[in-house]
């Protein structure tokens, strides 16, 4: 009894914070059904891809792959590069999702772009169970997409309203995440050397290749700036 | 391609996934002292992460012809705006999404 209570305080907490992902990825989700469908595959398909790989932009690029030659390598080296900005997640949740005991795994596989934008930053109360918490919202995201995916495939060809830019919504949510962090802190630093170089990355290398450059030199920057803090620091207390 | 091919293709892109997802959690387990950098990075990665995946959300936006990006960037300056103004993010979302898909639907 007590137990589900803790679930589900945790869960009335979480629900709000998933709603515009509910709107976005119901619509995103099925898009991407109606893709599949398009392209002549069942909806078992988007069905069973978006449970198993649920990385939204990953899911369209394996759609081409199982359409093409069978080239599994080159599928996952893809996969690899598309996705490597998870990487920046998974430390910047190190901490986080430390001590959600079974709950851990997951946290980690469900790790959107998405799941970890809102259990990165989303002030949990202190009643609140914090691993249910990031479970639900986890959960509840890969509901809303699966569901979408699904109803996508399923009724794709039924779909007639003019949805056109209901996708924004996605962007939207990055924007204000973006402008809370920027509000929350003291020195833009770190904001501004991510906006900069990937703008700069973008310019240079293209839609299609400018993740890992930015990654790169977003890595290389506060890298060399930690090490010039940790100088001063060292000095200081010299 | 066959079903088992499909099967093998679709469980590369979970492998390759899987691994993005879990590699840090990997190589720095939570029963093991986390080294400094590593927190230094957590720390200051998030802020550069949001700047990169707004920018990841513009990365197919021709700001060269059509429409040059004018009603993403309205659309965002109405975020920003509301956002400032009201500090309620569900506001601020749905706001600048009513103005974007106006725009796409009936200006640009």
């Amino acid at each position: 009894m007590q137990k589900d209570n803790v679930k589900l305080k945790a869960l009335k907490a979480a629900f709000p914070h998933t709603i515009p992902i509910l709107a976005g990825f119901l619509f995103l989700g099925m898009t991407y059904g109606i893709y599949m469908n398009v392209l002549g595959f069942s909806f078992i398909y988007p069905l069973i891809m978006s449970i198993t790989i649920f990385a939204g932009s990953m899911e369209f690029v394996a759609a081409e792959f199982l359409l093409g030659a069978f080239d599994p390598i080159k599928a996952f080296l893809m996969t690899l590069m598309i996705n490597a900005r998870h990487l920046f997640y998974g430390i910047s949740m190190l901490d986080k999702y430390r001590g959600t005991g079974l709950k851990k795994p997951y946290l980690i596989f469900g790790m959107c772009d998405e799941s970890f934008s809102i259990n990165c930053t989303a002030e949990i109360p202190e009643d609140v169970d914090k691993g249910w918490f990031m479970f639900f919202v986890t959960l509840l995201n890969q509901i809303y997409w699966v569901s979408g995916a699904v109803l996508g495939g399923v009724f794709g060809s039924f779909i007639h309203f003019n949805t056109e830019g209901l996708d924004f919504v996605m962007t939207a949510m990055f924007v204000v995440i973006f402008l809370e962090q920027w509000l929350k802190s003291s020195d833009h630093k770190s904001e501004l050397i991510g906006l900069g170089l990937s703008v700069l990355s973008l310019i240079i290398f293209g839609a299609d290749g400018f993740i890992i450059p930015a990654m790169a030199g977003i890595f290389a920057v506060l890298t060399l700036m930690g090490a010039s803090e940790g100088h001063k620091k060292a000095v200081k207390s010299f | 391609m066959t079903v088992a091919q499909q099967i093998i293709t679709i469980g590369a892109v979970v492998l390759g996934t899987v691994i993005t997802r879990s590699l840090p959690f990997l190589i720095f387990p939570a029963g093991k002292e986390t080294p400094d950098f590593i927190k230094y990075l957590g720390r200051v990665l998030p802020p550069a992460v949001f700047g990169m995946l707004v920018i990841y959300c513009l990365r197919n936006v021709d700001f060269l012809s059509g429409s040059h990006g004018a009603p993403e960037l309205i659309a965002i300056a109405a975020v920003t705006l509301l956002h400032v103004w009201k500090r309620q993010m569900l506001l601020s979302i749905a706001g600048g999404t009513i103005i974007y898909m106006f725009l796409v639907q009936t200006l640009f």
